[in-house]
């Protein structure tokens, strides 16, 4: 990346070029549009659009940015609802909404946070260290491109049965792949979720998050304004990674010497994405771009339509100044190009010195494209000649959308019929003291509630200092401000078997989840951003679940008062036929004023004695329940969704944490009290006697249902004596059940549970419960890792 | 004993960081006559007795199978040393 490099940049290829001209005249010519991707349909637009047939570049450009994941031509339609669903009370704290590369939302004191999520599901299943890699890397530029520095990062995966040999051959790389970008790139990751369901096999989810701090002046949005100012790409070279489809391109090209299979996968950098993002960082600062684009999907010509088309002119680019990697690449294949860790910005000349200046500081190597222009085309020409001419805005917005039939799926009454109560399974529940301690311990060592740590271990936690909480907490917490502890709270969630039994309400749960999580730790949700993992839109049932779950989400959004500011949308996850569970997954962003006050998970050993309130109201919900999953049983429907009472236990929880009142506080989901109560003793090793008999007795429940149900809208939190009167004076105030559940023991060394079954109590070694429950994963993959690790050392 | 050197390197499209690495570090350590750099990895196969069609055949696979990854990875070479 030294000046050398620059001055021996590449020589023009002799390509035989597709102009603009030879198009017009050449109507006749075959385009392998359909190799593309297009449909006949799309590609009749394009023509009609232009008046004339596409050069080969302009039709890789249609191609990729009409592609369902550049241009969510399927699900536009639906995704409307996120802007239309809102309230001036929702915008008040907005910045920026959705459509830009991130939303942005005020902090408060000049602070402001962006944050977004996004899939990287395929790449990593082809290339799981990679795939996963590139997917911290591209989330992060989204997040730059506001200019904002990337504080955190989070990682939701989703791998198929735990014992599955894809889920050996997969996870290991995922894992590393995550550890391996973002620990170099210096961004702690914070949390996220490890699910594992035979539904992901051979279509493991790998979403992921991040989120970025700025001041109110360092904002800056995609768009090139200003006739006359520069456009620039900067970052790494352009390579031929991630084209696997533009290679039917390779017809425009005399040379048969090239690569013959260009490769579907991206390698990162993160050391040169460390890089990139501090000399965004000092181009924000000294405020040198006017406008700034992160090339991901669809490269090149996702940057300069987009750029154009959201500013108030055209753009001219040269498409031979842009640096290669390899040289042998056509014009096509540069615009469609993925290479990782680069950026295009648009510069005003007055600019163009000091812009070189800080290139040269941080050794990264930039090249001028071109210009914005005031004829409203993107026109880029390849050594003089005009070899795309269009309006970006055909290109980057005005692309097909299509409104896909959808019907509620023919089996889906049967599969809510099929309630767990009238189960074989629900005739043999666990009713006595040692059947109902086996229960538990069973559920504390299934997979998806097994210790995770063999995962997020491998991810620095606390790398810059500023980590409050992090995994196993409820939410990862981050300081924003060290003079005042302003910081953020994130947390996603899914539990995509409710969402499979009702993906309407299956998305209000994510949402709910995550925002319980949220204002568990103590923060106040401000904010959205989800992930839409779903099989194919041409398929109707599928769609179906599609547009019930946006529908869903959108409504509960606005029923809690925080907007959705940005996400991403996964389509076609299915192999041979068969779709994953829907999967919309939801990160929720809360703020704090000061992020010492936060509340952690875990008893304190400290606390012994403390009192322990359960928060809300349990109701006999086994379907869809983890319990019911480890009895074979997925049927029914998923718990009631009940937001004015997240709502109202939320308001409790923050309360609660601002007034100092409460030690430690932990919320109910999968596994419902048994993995709650077990979760916040394992966490330090402090157990903790509850009595059940009130519980049953008040919700009218068997012992089973008292520890298993996955009722929503509760939270366990354990407080001082000394604040008991003024807690419970609160939530009584505010009408919401809190039960005295028990007290934290820290002499036991084990959790204690006596009610109203046969035996009277039980009771369960942490010791032995640990070692159970942090075996689980390691046993697994222990071997496959060093397996890998060795053949990594190696090079 | 024989040995079957198997070498291994990341695809001529595929970004090597590593490589770019020692080629960006190179010039300032007075090495300019240098233009690029790609690091590849080279294993070494020891065999009890003679390589056989079968043996090298082994060798062949392992290289495809195990020691590369074909996704960003060829195998260039699979060769017999003799010591």
């Amino acid at each position: 990346m030294s000046e050398q490099d620059t001055d021996t940049a590449m020589t023009t290829q002799q390509f035989n070029i597709d102009t603009v001209d030879h198009a017009a005249s050449t109507p006749e010519i075959d385009q392998p549009w359909a190799e593309l991707g297009l449909k006949a349909n799309e590609y009749a637009r394009i023509r009609e659009i232009l008046g004339r047939r596409p050069t080969a570049a302009e039709l890789a450009m249609y191609s990729v940015m009409w592609s369902e994941h550049c241009s969510y031509k399927s699900s536009k339609v639906h995704l409307r609802q996120f802007g239309e669903k809102v309230t001036d009370e929702m915008k008040k704290d907005l910045m920026v909404g959705i459509g830009e590369n991130a939303g942005v939302t005020d902090l408060g004191d000049g602070w402001a946070v962006t944050f977004k999520i996004e899939s990287h599901n395929h790449p990593s299943y082809v290339e799981p260290y990679q795939g996963a890699a590139t997917g911290i890397g591209g989330i992060v530029r989204d997040i730059i491109s506001m200019g904002a520095r990337p504080v955190a990062v989070m990682d939701p995966l989703r791998f198929g049965d735990i014992d599955h040999p894809d889920t050996k051959r997969v996870l290991p790389g995922v894992v590393s792949g995550i550890g391996g970008y973002g620990n170099s790139l210096g961004l702690p990751n914070i949390g996220g979720e490890v699910v594992f369901d035979e539904v992901y096999q051979q279509n493991p989810l790998v979403n992921a998050l991040a989120v970025g701090v700025l001041r109110h002046e360092d904002l800056r949005t995609a768009n090139a304004s200003g006739v006359g100012n520069k456009v620039v790409l900067f970052g790494a070279r352009t390579g031929g990674d991630g084209i696997g489809g533009a290679s039917v391109l390779a017809s425009e090209s005399f040379d048969d010497t090239k690569p013959s299979k260009r490769p579907a996968v991206q390698v990162g950098d993160p050391f040169a994405e460390k890089v990139l993002i501090e000399c965004c960082l000092e181009l924000f600062g000294k405020n040198l771009v006017e406008g700034i684009q992160d090339l991901g999907a669809a490269g090149i010509s996702c940057a300069t339509s987009e750029l154009a088309s959201n500013g108030e002119g055209g753009m001219h680019i040269e498409l031979t100044n842009v640096l290669l990697r390899d040289p042998t690449l056509t014009p096509g294949e540069i615009l469609m190009s993925e290479s990782q860790e680069r950026m295009m910005a648009v510069v005003t000349p007055e600019n163009a010195e000091a812009f070189e200046a800080v290139m040269a500081t941080w050794g990264v190597e930039y090249s001028w494209l071109g210009e914005v222009t005031g004829d409203g085309r993107l026109v880029i020409e390849w050594d003089g000649e005009t070899i795309v001419d269009v309006d970006p805005r055909t290109v980057a917005h005005e692309g097909p959308v299509y409104e896909r039939p959808y019907h509620r799926p023919s089996w889906q009454d049967t599969l809510q019929a099929a309630r767990f109560a009238e189960s074989a399974a629900a005739a043999e529940l666990p009713g006595d003291a040692e059947s109902l301690g086996q229960a538990l311990v069973d559920l504390m060592t299934s997979p998806n509630m097994a210790d995770v740590s063999w995962i997020t271990d491998q991810y620095d936690r606390f790398v810059g200092g500023n980590t409050a909480l992090s995994q196993p907490d409820d939410a990862g917490v981050i300081r924003v401000d060290e003079e005042t502890g302003l910081g953020v709270a994130l947390a996603t969630d899914c539990n995509s078997r409710y969402a499979y039994l009702d993906p309407y309400a299956g998305a209000q749960l994510a949402l709910a989840e995550a925002y319980r999580n949220v204002a568990t730790s103590g923060a106040v949700p401000v904010a959205v951003s989800d992930c839409l993992n779903f099989g194919s839109p041409e398929d109707p049932e599928i769609m179906w679940q599609f547009a019930e779950a946006v529908r869903g989400l959108a409504d509960a959004c606005m029923e809690l008062g925080i907007p959705v500011t940005g996400g991403n949308v996964s389509l076609y996850n299915q192999t041979a036929g068969r779709a994953i569970h829907p999967t919309p997954v939801v990160g929720v962003l809360g703020t704090f004023d000061d992020v010492s006050r936060r509340t952690p998970s875990g008893f304190q050993r400290w606390a012994d004695g403390q009192a322990i309130y359960l928060l809300g109201t349990t109701r006999e919900e086994l379907d869809g329940s983890e319990f019911a999953r480890l009895r074979g049983h997925l049927g029914g429907r998923p718990p009631k969704v009940n937001l004015t009472a997240e709502k109202t236990l939320g308001e409790i929880l923050i309360n609660a944490s601002r007034d100092g009142m409460i030690d430690a506080a932990h919320d109910l989901s999968e596994g419902g009290l048994a993995a709650a109560i077990s979760e916040m003793a394992l966490r330090f090793g402090v157990g903790a006697r509850i009595a059940l008999d009130e519980l049953c007795e008040r919700d009218g429940l068997t012992p089973a249902a008292a520890l298993f149900s996955e009722s929503q809208a509760r939270a366990l939190v354990a407080l001082p004596r000394s604040e008991e009167l003024r807690f419970t004076d609160m939530t009584t105030a505010r009408g919401f059940p809190a039960l005295r559940l028990g007290v934290v023991d820290a002499e036991s060394g084990g959790l204690e549970v006596t009610g109203p079954f046969d035996g009277e109590s039980f009771g369960i070694g942490l010791d032995d419960l640990k070692q159970a429950w942090s075996q689980v994963i390691p046993s697994r993959f222990d071997a496959v890792q060093n397996a890998t690790e060795a053949v990594r050392t190696e090079q | 004993m024989p040995t079957i050197v198997v070498e291994v390197m990341p695809k001529p499209e595929i970004l090597d960081p590593q490589g770019k690495a020692i080629a960006n570090a190179l010039p300032h350590l007075g090495f300019t006559g240098f233009s690029g750099v790609r690091q590849g990895k080279r294993f070494e196969l020891t065999v009890e007795g003679e390589v056989t069609e079968a043996v090298l055949d082994d060798a062949k696979r392992a290289a495809a199978e195990m020691l590369s990854n074909p996704v960003i990875e060829d195998v260039v070479a699979v060769r017999v040393e003799e010591d």
